[in-house]
């Protein structure tokens, strides 16, 4: 039974962040998530700072709030003369270095550590339970859930707005589309999205599953909808991959999720690359017949 | 309160901002500076395999070891950018996580193990430079002194190669090769840094001082002195705060002095938000004149 909540966990991570990964491949706005995976940790610790809990809702706002402000100061920095890859860095280790310098300041005692955000526990999921609506699942599994759920929720309701927002901003705007308020609604489900799943598979892993699935997707996917599925597929077999090389090898979880996630993308590329050389061969030999 | 340790330490931090400041100047030029970030994730591997291959801590062996994964992180990159249709942005952030992820399964492999446990390998997170031993601080002032002079060495040619590497090209500069060195030098920096500022804060050291300096003046030359200057500064003010107060981790402080000094170079400066606000004003009345 803990098993099953581990996986199921880590099923629900490369899912949730399968889904969210493909805009953010297709926006060309990946390090942006890498950064709010980074500054997050500022959030939670502000939130914990403010209300003195580590009560999971108050993270949930902090987190989303400092994800929106990441979203935002790249924004003003770049919009200002900065380039993008520099305002993205500038930002996300102020950031990140204030959140471990509160945390070894003001929150050295409670269960709030630098490693724990950055590599999480997932094997310490299925200890902490919450009972809602008399079902008692692990707090992972619900906060995953309803990240889902908006997620879903999220493209159902915008995804036609989304997908001309992305692909040709211009014209989105000028027939009416709210390409600013799309932007930052996106970027607040990312969070949202990192830090449900940085509480059990840790900040580093939830960039590797929103990046890694769906870029592998993009690789061979000729149409969105297919680009959703392949990553939900990757992000759903890296995490039940991942899990069980990590206890074959008895190593962290998380890591060796991210490390499935890599190999997933390079087997990929690499077939692809068989594929076209094979093509290529076979049309000379068929020219020169 | 200045123990002769504490000293030593302070000039090697120092001369590790002055040369993060040079060879970032060099790759922020190049919108290379999320590479760096990436490359410095990735020595967290070549830490832990060089510690699990050898059994031993000596920081020659595990610089190597980083600089090897370091440099190998770099080349995946270039390779996913021009072999895949990835945009470069997702390449770096794959390569980053992955790689990092890796290295959190070997340090977990490393903490496991019986001589692993002391190894103190988890300083390289976030770094501990009161840790350092003066054998660690001899081979920080060595690579630093290094990548200074080798960056003055090729600032003509790195110079041409980033603004104009057409005509470099043309008059039949090297430029792969230069490119290559220029890539050796950065992975040499952040080799070089980590155990002070640890492998997630290194970039900061490499991005922070070059946009700050940026912000100050256009001319390469300048801009070099004033990032070296930027580094440095925050290397002496950070670590003698993290000295100051115990426990504390001498990363974070380090950034958090580089990034005071960027977001003040953001308002004050010549090309800073103050300025711009001004000049806008100046222009409204000129216009309610006329």
């Amino acid at each position: 039974m803990i098993e099953f909540w581990v996986v199921l966990t880590g099923l629900l991570v490369g899912i949730t962040c399968g889904i969210a990964g493909v805009f953010l491949i297709l926006r060309k706005m990946s390090m942006i998530a890498d950064a709010i995976s980074h500054t997050v940790l500022f959030g939670i610790v502000m939130a914990f700072i403010i209300t003195q809990t580590l009560n999971g809702f108050w993270m949930l706002v902090g987190a989303a709030i400092a994800g929106i402000l990441t979203a935002y100061l790249v924004q003003l920095l770049h919009s200002s003369g900065i380039q993008e890859d520099a305002a993205i860095g500038v930002v996300f280790t102020s950031l990140f270095a204030a959140g471990v310098l509160l945390i070894t300041l003001f929150a050295g005692n409670v269960h709030l550590d630098v490693e724990h955000v950055l590599m999480g526990e997932i094997a310490f999921v299925p200890w902490d339970r919450w009972t809602l609506f008399a079902v008692t699942m692990p707090k992972a599994v619900w906060m995953l859930l309803l990240v889902l759920l908006i997620n879903i929720a999220f493209l159902l309701l915008f995804f036609k707005e989304m997908k001309l927002a992305t692909f040709d901003p211009v014209y989105a705007a000028s027939i009416g589309i709210p390409v600013v308020f799309l932007h930052y609604g996106f970027m607040t489900s990312i969070s949202f999205t990192t830090v449900a799943a940085f509480d059990s598979v840790g900040a580093i892993l939830v960039v590797a599953m929103l990046i890694g699935p769906s870029a592998t997707a993009y690789l061979f996917s000729k149409t969105i909808k297919q680009m959703f599925i392949f990553s939900m597929l990757f992000g759903a077999a890296a995490s039940i991959v991942g899990y069980y090389l990590a206890k074959y090898w008895d190593t962290s979880i998380a890591g060796m999720m991210a490390a499935t996630v890599g190999l997933l993308f390079v087997v990929t590329l690499c077939s692809q690359k068989i594929i076209e050389h094979r093509r290529k061969t076979l049309v000379s030999k068929l020219e020169n017949m | 309160m200045l123990s002769g340790n504490l000293l030593w330490v302070l000039v090697g931090t120092m001369l590790l901002g002055i040369a993060a400041g040079i060879t970032g100047t060099f790759s922020f030029l190049q919108k290379q500076s999320l590479v760096g970030d990436a490359a410095a994730h990735a020595a967290l591997p070549g830490i832990a395999l060089a510690f699990l291959l050898t059994g031993q801590k000596e920081l020659p062996i595990l610089m190597i070891g980083a600089a090897i994964t370091s440099a190998l992180s770099v080349y995946c990159i270039q390779w996913i950018v021009s072999f895949s249709k990835m945009k470069a942005d997702a390449a770096i952030g794959l390569v980053l996580t992955v790689f990092f992820g890796i290295g959190v399964v070997f340090l977990t492999i490393v903490n496991r193990s019986p001589i692993g446990n002391q190894s103190g390998l988890n300083n390289f997170i976030f770094g501990k430079a009161a840790t350092m031993t003066k054998s660690d601080l001899l081979w920080l002032f060595l690579s630093a002194t290094i990548i200074i002079l080798v960056s003055l060495l090729l600032y003509k040619e790195w110079k041409l190669l980033i603004f104009d590497a057409v005509y470099a090209k043309g008059i039949g500069l090297p430029i792969e090769a230069l490119k290559a060195t220029l890539t050796v030098l950065i992975v040499m920096t952040i080799v070089t840094g980590i155990q002070a500022v640890g492998v997630i804060l290194m970039s900061a050291l490499l991005i922070i001082p070059a946009a700050s300096a940026k912000l100050w003046t256009n001319k390469l030359s300048s801009m070099l002195i004033l990032s070296a200057a930027i580094g440095g500064i925050s290397g002496i003010t950070g670590t003698f705060i993290s000295a100051i107060r115990t426990g504390l981790s001498t990363g974070p402080i380090i950034v958090l002095v580089a990034s005071t000094i960027f977001f003040v170079s953001y308002f004050i400066s010549p090309a800073g938000q103050i300025n711009k606000f001004r000049r806008k004003m100046q222009f409204r009345k000129q216009g309610d004149v006329r």
